[in-house]
């Protein structure tokens, strides 16, 4: 039990943090509860990561698990415009290069929008204005952060559109979204977020949408745009997949929290957490045959309201009556160290894990 | 875009037609069915048969309905010479009938009668264009506020209050009580403050009603656009809300309310009967009114037409205009 | 087809027209300081001022607009075609005849004064010729002297049924019972003057020949359509539209249902016409489709009277008794209102079972559904309107309507129930115009009372547009089984023969357009009116009159209602105003005067 009340502390997660951080971005406790009549959704509760610049961050977990809400939430999108809604409540701290998003001016944050961190949304179509041309809505956010004549926006929006691989970009500038085919207007979705050089970039289910085929080219295209201009990345998606390619980290969430990250190599090949496990298991694997490929996480994603007490996972585990006391059932675990830079938060010991693992699911997948 | 406006065209002509054969044999045909003659409704209280036989022949009441509507149809663009009992009456084209009831040709009644009517409707559409927008848009921005409660409050009693109640209510208050303004009615080309002030009312009345709708109607919609995913790209961009609301938001919303304002345009400009009434303008609903009371079919065939017209080519517009606004629409 | 219920949007319109109503009320406080005196320079007369009487005729000043208003526009300006009995009144403004009505109030106007001729006719032939002698002076509104074939011709106009419809034939009826002549449209002879029964010998003089003596020949040439047309004027179809003036007002403009300007006629010289006064120097006409604005407008003085002369609406009707009354007059129409019982339809071909609804009805109800006794009029006892000669009002009553039994008498209609042998009652359905409300509300109260006695009555609303065509058409009557029928009639003339000759006599009985809606022959009444036509005397029509009346009654052909009373507005600026018999009970326009040229 010591190690539990140690792990808080060697985390690094937030202890009477620095007021200012050494890294690109981190994120501290971020909280994020929406108000409704059948009580509180606790989207996000207690999250912490950083993210250095360069570098890609993969954010892993079923829909509802809170990773969506959490780059809305680095976007400052949830405080802007909710008209008559009931205000998100949101608490932590969001550093960016040094300025805390959460306690800065919304005018502020709206100017770092779109400049400094832009985003990249799941259904291109919907997140396209039907009645705008793609070039307009390309000038249109490079303009608001450069005080530039039409013309010149224009030919930047042309070299955006050629630069993520848009043929016939001078022409195509003028065609309406509806225009182009799904991968096209993700690329086109991309140039418009990268137009001003931003120097975070979230891309949320960015292949969702899209075919096969097509997700492997844009996932490279935002590879090597990642390459060229350095910025840093989170890829939010519910595939393993995706973020095996890009990721350097990996955070996996359940229940609004985080339950396991690490560097993408240990997430993958060492997880120590039986909801990665699942996640591994229900994994599309083209070297894998039919029969056993997909191995659902039985269950269904938990109730943001009514969290389960103990381990939010415990009642889609199979493994919840391994530790004595009915402890997943009472007391929420924390994450602790179980690699190099590798954490998860599980009440099984680590010797339960890793044989559960080595013997039971590797060699299964 | 050519093609589809020819195809467009002619598909109003034909429908146009069918509307005149339609309302013919409603007029024609129903008072036949009903045992209703309706010539003797043109001679007085002891006219003998040979009178109303003679009206039956000069109003052409005896030949095939086919023949009628032909008569009525090459009339429109060759005019027309109705001759009976020794009197010969010329009506030129367009002849859109002739009224016996009240011996002038159909057409320059309608066009002396038009601006009439298209001054209350374009007057009424500005003043409820702008009021009701204003209002659902601010109610949408507000939702749950008192300002969003009262105005919806507002707009369901301009919605269910009919126009002869608001009419008569603001005639009697701001014109007879108050006596703020002279409610009656000018024609532009005498006095423009004459006409406005005559119109004033009017407009307020009917635009009420529509305005109501309009402010439901727009804030459903920006409800509606407010949880679409471009207004949160829109955001992402780092545009500020006045950007947000006032051009992605009330480009998708005012697309429906276009098409809307279309139709009702249409209609009213076919005769805003209740309001005319009330207001006693001398309108299209007016001249149909006065009509009906004295069974002047002809005036009610014409009015019919115009109405139809005004709303086909309404559609029309509507339709062209969506090509426009919505280039989704364009290519098919 | 059925009993009616009300709608739903119907109380709404009732709820609004009570909210309203009682707005106009509180808006229209303040201005009842003008009924304390009983008649001011500036104010009103006071109450029923004008009724049969002349108010303010002293006050009257040369000159200004005279402005009328109206809901609803002439069936026709065209002399030969009207038929509206404010047309008729209106149209001496810029029309005269050989002979017209008195410009006096009450029963003396309804009596003969001569106009275009220098005296009444003088009557040779056993009644069969008429002669006159035209006015020097008399002229068109371009100067030219009117002649007697401008007359000829004027008349001869009735006789062009096909292009001029609308007006009253009694003219060619009378003139002409055969039919020979086509009408001047028609006419082969070079000066279109072919009517044979009309000569003009001369420039100045008219002589009618009428091939059977009609005692009220000359209320015939009284009426507008007698009026003379002057042929090279004569537009046709299209002469309502601007009639040529002979009187001392000229159209100046017209749009039909919209607006209608006189203006002066200067070829017009009163030292040629002993009868009108012609005060305003013009007079205008403005047309509402609201008459509740009409109403405001009228009490608010933007207009002096009403042209239609049908009365005020309830809602104007009530305000302006409580605040205006010294602006009211409350003349008796002329109109009776009633309930007709077509003998074709079984079982009212049975005269106990018409005497039963007379009994069962509750005479004060259907008084009240018409408006109650002011608004409504007296309770009807019997056919004949009180300003018709011959008239004795309520003095007649044969069935008791208006005595102790005024709300039924359930024991005398059981009697007659017993006697035409439907001891039980029946069922039968009263046909009413569903345009107007009053009506409807009468036959409702009509079907309650004689549910009573047992007798069921379904309430059939027609279009009222239609009226000629669907009670005016015997067989449709029958088909539908229209046992009762709401109406009302008001004389075209003041006479027994220009009320009730197309209500009772069997020759009137036609197959469309039929107001003898009973059906009545009776042998006794059609020679009653053919003594009458030639009794020349007044004392002698008058009983004739009488007589012709009871035979009505007698026979239980009609329900009365109410000898029509209305509310009249007269506008504070108006002098020497008067109601006169000669119209109904209306007040008589052409001497019209303003007590300030404003």
């Amino acid at each position: 039990m010591t190690e539990l009340s140690k792990s808080g502390a060697v985390v690094g997660e937030p202890v009477a943090a620095s007021p200012s951080p050494t890294a690109f971005l981190e994120v501290r406790d971020l909280k994020v509860h929406f108000p409704t009549d059948d009580g509180l959704v606790k989207s996000v509760d207690g999250l912490s990561f950083k993210l250095e610049k360069g570098k890609t961050l993969g954010i892993v977990g079923e829909s509802g698990s809170g990773k969506s809400v959490t780059s809305l939430g680095i976007m400052g999108l949830h405080t802007a415009g909710q008209y008559g809604k009931r205000k998100a409540q949101i608490s932590g701290e969001i550093w960016l290069d040094g300025t805390e998003l959460l306690s800065a001016d919304p005018d502020h944050v709206r100017k770092l929008r779109g400049r400094e961190m832009a985003m990249i949304f799941q259904d291109p179509l919907s997140a396209l204005h039907p009645y705008f041309t793609i070039g307009h809505q390309i000038v249109e956010a490079y303009r608001i952060h450069h005080k530039v004549d039409k013309k010149t926006a224009k030919r930047r929006a042309v070299e955006m559109l050629d630069r993520v691989g848009i043929p016939q970009p001078d022409k195509r500038v003028d065609n309406y979204p509806h225009e182009f085919s799904g991968g096209m207007r993700q690329r086109a979705m991309i140039a418009m977020s990268l137009v001003n050089n931003p120097e975070l970039l979230i891309a949320d289910e960015p292949t969702t949408a899209l075919d096969v085929t097509v997700q492997a080219q844009i996932l490279d295209l935002i590879r090597d745009l990642q390459k060229e201009f350095g910025s840093a990345v989170i890829v939010i998606t519910h595939d393993l997949g995706v973020v095996a390619e890009l990721a350097d980290d990996i955070l996996v969430m359940y229940g609004g929290r985080c339950i396991e990250r690490g560097p993408a190599e240990k997430v993958f090949y060492e997880p120590r957490h039986p909801y990665t496990w699942g996640l591994l298991g229900s994994m599309p694997r083209l070297d894998r045959d039919q029969q056993e490929r997909l191995i659902p996480v039985k269950g269904s994603p938990p109730s943001l309201i009514n969290i389960p007490s103990g381990c939010a996972f415990n009642p889609r585990c199979t493994y919840a009556d391994l530790p004595k006391d009915n402890v997943t059932r009472t007391v929420r675990p924390e994450l602790t160290e179980v690699g190099s830079q590798h954490w998860a938060a599980c009440h099984m010991t680590q010797e339960q894990r890793e044989r559960i693992w080595t013997e039971e699911i590797a060699p299964k997948l | 875009m050519l093609a589809y406006l020819i195809r467009r065209l002619f598909a109003a002509a034909v429908m146009l037609a069918v509307i005149i054969m339609v309302v013919f044999c409603i007029f024609f045909l129903v008072p036949k069915w009903a045992g209703v003659d309706v010539a003797t409704s043109f001679v007085g209280k002891q006219a003998d048969p040979a009178a109303v036989e003679a009206v039956r022949q000069k109003l052409g009441l005896g030949d095939p309905i086919y023949q009628q509507v032909w008569a009525f149809f090459k009339g429109i663009f060759a005019g027309r010479t109705y001759a009976g009992g020794g009197d010969v009456t010329h009506c030129a084209a367009p002849c859109f009938g002739y009224s016996f009831r009240s011996e002038q040709a159909v057409w320059p009644v309608l066009t002396d009668r038009f601006p009439v009517t298209l001054g209350l409707a374009l007057g009424a559409a500005v003043l409820w264009l702008v009021f009701g927008v204003a209002a659902g848009v601010l109610s949408a921005l507000k939702r749950g506020s008192l300002w969003d409660r009262g105005a919806m409050v507002v707009a369901l009693a301009g919605v269910s209050l009919p126009i002869y109640f608001t009419g008569l209510l603001s005639l009697a208050v701001f014109a007879f009580g108050l006596k703020w303004i002279d409610a009656q009615y000018v024609p532009l080309d005498e006095s423009f403050t004459g006409w406005f002030g005559g119109m004033i009312l009017p407009w307020i009345t009917l635009a009420f009603l529509y305005a109501a709708m309009y402010a439901r109607i727009t804030r459903a919609n920006m409800l509606e656009i407010l949880g679409e995913d471009y207004i949160r790209t829109a955001r992402a961009k780092g545009l500020g809300e006045p950007v947000v609301i006032g051009k992605h938001a009330m480009r998708s919303t005012m697309t429906p309310i276009l098409t809307m304002l279309g139709m009702d345009l249409g209609a009213l400009i076919g005769g805003a009967i209740l309001t005319e009434t009330t207001f006693s303008l001398p309108g299209l609903g007016q001249a149909v009114l006065n009509g009906i009371k004295n069974q002047d079919l002809p005036i009610i065939l014409g009015v019919t037409l115009i109405t139809s017209l005004a709303v086909l080519i309404a559609n029309l517009v509507v339709d062209v205009l969506y090509a426009v606004i919505d280039p989704r629409v364009r290519l098919s | 087809m059925t009993t009616q219920r009300t709608s739903g949007r119907r109380k709404q319109a009732l709820a609004a027209a009570v909210a309203v109503a009682a707005l106009l009320t509180t808006a229209a406080c303040g201005g009842g300081d003008d009924t304390k005196d009983g008649g001011s320079k500036n104010g009103a007369a006071g109450f029923d001022a004008a009724n049969n009487k002349v108010a303010q005729a002293s006050l009257v000043k040369k000159g200004g607009t005279l402005r009328f208003g109206g809901a609803q526009d002439a069936d026709s300006w065209d002399t030969t075609r009207g038929y509206y009995g404010f047309m008729w009144d209106f149209a001496r403004y810029y029309s005269r005849q050989l002979v017209t009505n008195k410009t006096e109030p009450g029963k003396a106007g309804a009596e003969i004064t001569p106009d275009l001729a220098t005296g009444v006719a003088k009557v040779t032939d056993g009644g069969k010729t008429y002669t006159y002698t035209l006015r020097d002076g008399v002229t068109w509104e371009d100067g030219q002297a009117i002649t007697s074939k401008d007359v000829k011709y004027g008349i001869e106009r009735v006789w062009a049924q096909d292009v001029l419809s609308g007006g009253p034939v009694y003219l060619k009826d009378v003139l002409d019972p055969k039919g020979e002549y086509k009408g001047p449209y028609k006419d082969t002879s070079k000066d279109k003057l072919g009517l044979k029964s009309i000569d003009t010998p001369d420039d100045k003089t008219i002589v009618f020949h009428i091939p059977k003596a009609n005692s009220d020949f000359e209320e015939m040439l009284a009426l507008v359509s007698a009026s003379p047309v002057r042929q090279d004027k004569d537009t046709k179809s299209k002469y309502g539209l601007h009639p040529f003036s002979s009187g001392p007002y000229k159209f100046d403009s017209y749009s039909p249902g919209k607006d209608l300007t006189l203006v002066r006629n200067p070829s017009w010289k009163a030292s040629s016409d002993p009868i009108r006064k012609a005060y305003p120097d013009k007079i205008t006409v403005k047309f509402f489709s609201n008459a509740n604005d009409l109403d405001q407008r009228l009490i608010n003085n933007d207009l002096d009277l009403d042209i239609n002369q049908t009365g005020m609406s309830p809602q104007g009707r009530t305000t302006a008794l409580k605040q205006h009354k010294a602006n009211l007059d409350n003349p008796v129409s002329g109109y009776v209102r009633y309930a007709a019982f077509p003998q074709s339809v079984a079982p009212f071909d049975n005269v106990e079972c018409r005497k039963a609804v007379i009994y069962g009805a509750d005479h004060v109800s259907l008084q009240t559904a018409r408006g109650g006794p002011v608004a409504g009029g007296d309770i009807g006892t019997n056919m004949l309107p009180p300003s018709v000669a011959g008239a004795e009002g309520q003095q007649y009553d044969p069935y008791g309507i208006s005595g102790e039994n005024k709300t039924g008498n359930a024991a005398k209609a059981k009697e007659a129930l017993k006697a035409c042998g439907k001891p039980n009652g029946f069922s039968t359905t009263i046909a009413v115009r569903n345009n107007k409300p009053v009506e409807v509300a009468t036959a409702q109260s009509l079907q309650a009372s004689l549910k009573k006695i047992g007798i069921t009555a379904q309430i059939d609303q027609y279009d009222g547009s239609q009226t000629t065509g669907i009670i005016g058409s015997p067989a449709n009557v029958k088909k539908k089984g229209y046992g009762i029928i709401i109406m009302g009639w008001g004389p075209d003339f003041p006479s027994v023969q220009g009320f009730g000759l197309p209500l009772w006599d069997s020759k009137y009985i036609l197959d469309s357009g039929n107001s003898n809606y009973s059906l009545i022959k009776d042998k006794a009444i059609d020679g009653l009116f053919d003594d009458y036509v030639t009794t020349l005397d007044a004392a002698g029509k008058t009983k004739i009159s009488s007589e012709i009346n009871h035979k009505v009654m007698e026979g239980a052909y009609y329900l009365p209602f109410t000898f029509e009373k209305f509310i009249n507005w007269r506008g504070n600026n108006l002098a020497n105003v008067y109601t006169t018999d000669g119209y109904s009970g209306t007040y008589d326009f052409v001497n019209l005067g303003l007590k300030s040229a404003k």
